[in-house]
């Protein structure tokens, strides 16, 4: 079965260079060009200065940026600030605005397709679609981690799409909904930070057994657990296992995966999370957009190792290469 | 998340005004990875070997704006970037003696999508700079 999956890469993965100043916007687009990751996703909060005024500069330098290294604009990050004022959230109407601002500048810099943040009232999305659609772009959902198809707050939004009927509205579901293994990063860090091994031993196997997370708060906490356990115990129910194949249900609405990965392995998998078995599901579907790669790696291991966000996002793509050639005819 | 890099090295120093030291000021990056308005940075405490600086005396700085640390709630307009270093300032006639500081900063950011709230901690033994 031949495929039609494009690769590419989000700003995001390059966070940590972008926060210290070691890497531009422009260095990064260089980086995806080069390993063939030439759609690109951008988190305008994170990489445009003075968002949400953006110069009609930038927005010149970003085409032309894409321009040289050949690479297209593809899907923007946004978000939705609903606390935005002290003491109260921001009207329906405020939200619907905030959204249609972001429309406007998604335009602009030639992106597509929006990822609406999860936290996005099925409501808000509803009033801003006709608006996407007027405009050619499509607001997605993400599903991200510890939300699924299943889970009330998507089953609203699922309610609306049906409703609405509209190519504007969509689904971009995020690959930590599928870690199958704890990532060792986070396990490590918190022995680093004094974690006591059997504490984190169990929190491991628990969740590597697929066994009852949310109780290991409690029995973290009844073993004397401090802080950190605590905070592991935590971590263990924010991540989720699914099998891959419940992204073959909502695969008609998805437009975009957000391809997470917390490690990539000097043997070129990914540790905690099955490509494998994921990019085939989204084969058979017959899945026609991007996985864009997603390195939150950097955030459990900055405290004792230098970030190498290039190193992690090259060897993403190596595999996501290799296990798509598997589908080319 | 990025808590290392909160307190920068080599920016903690007394203030200076018309040849009398009014205070102190430190540079601080926020721990979160995008830019985030100003209205939703609850708090910036900055404890200096165990005191706390008084919030009233505080002063927020970012790319040359500076606004009262008990004012930001009302700054729906600017905002602090990803990485960028904002200089806190604080008033304390005197200013800090010479030599090593044990310096604490802690961040309270109203981020819409989580429940609690978000920010950070960070702890390090700073030198007085000239």
């Amino acid at each position: 079965m031949s495929h039609r999956i494009t690769r590419g890469v989000s700003l995001y993965s390059f966070q940590e260079e972008f926060f210290l100043r070691t890497m531009t916007v422009r260095d990064a687009v260089a980086v995806a060009a080069k390993i063939g990751a030439l759609d690109i996703e951008i988190i305008p909060e994170q990489s445009i200065p003075g968002f949400p005024h953006v110069s009609d500069e930038w927005v010149r330098d970003w085409h032309d940026t894409m321009a040289e290294f050949g690479t297209r604009p593809l899907a923007y990050d946004f978000f939705l600030d609903t606390l935005r004022h002290p003491g109260r959230r921001l009207t329906h109407d405020e939200q619907v605005a905030s959204v249609r601002r972001d429309v406007d500048l998604a335009v602009r810099l030639g992106t597509t397709k929006l990822r609406a943040i999860i936290s996005t009232p099925a409501e808000v999305l509803r009033d801003a679609a006709p608006y996407a659609e007027e405009a050619g772009v499509q607001l997605l959902l993400e599903v991200h981690a510890p939300f699924h198809y299943a889970h009330p707050w998507v089953l609203r939004h699922l309610e609306v799409m049906d409703a609405l009927d509209s190519p504007a509205l969509g689904f971009m579901p995020d690959l930590g909904c599928f870690v199958e293994r704890f990532p060792r990063v986070a396990s490590e860090r918190a022995l680093r930070e004094g974690a006591r091994p059997e504490v984190v031993d169990l929190v491991v196997k628990t969740y590597d057994d697929h066994g009852d997370v949310h109780g290991l708060m409690d029995t973290v906490n009844y073993l004397g657990g401090g802080p950190v356990e605590v905070g592991l115990a935590r971590q263990a129910t924010h991540y989720t296992w699914r099998d891959p194949r419940m992204l073959l249900e909502q695969i008609h609405r998805t437009h975009h995966v957000q391809a997470k990965f917390y490690e990539m392995t000097d043997e070129g998998t990914e540790y905690s999370i099955p490509y494998d078995r994921i990019v085939d599901v989204l084969v058979e579907g017959g899945f026609s957009g991007c996985l864009s790669s997603e390195y939150e790696g950097n955030r459990h291991i900055q405290d004792a190792h230098p970030v190498d966000s290039v190193e992690q996002v090259t060897r993403h793509h190596a595999m996501l290469e290799r296990l798509l050639a598997r589908h080319e005819n | 998340m990025f808590e290392k890099y909160v307190i920068v090295p080599g920016t903690l120093r007394n203030v200076v005004e018309d040849g009398r030291t009014t205070g102190f000021e430190l540079g601080v990056r926020m721990p979160y990875y995008r830019g985030l308005g100003l209205s939703m940075v609850e708090d910036v405490a900055v404890t200096v070997d165990g005191v706390r600086a008084a919030p009233e005396r505080t002063t927020f700085t970012v790319h040359g704006n500076s606004y009262p640390l008990t004012g930001l709630g009302e700054v729906v307009e600017d905002r602090w970037e990803l990485g960028e270093v904002a200089t806190v300032a604080v008033a304390h006639p005197g200013g800090l003696a010479p030599g090593m500081h044990d310096v604490e900063v802690s961040q309270r950011l109203r981020i819409s999508y989580m429940p609690v709230p978000g920010g950070g901690r960070a702890r390090a033994a700073v030198e007085l700079s000239a």
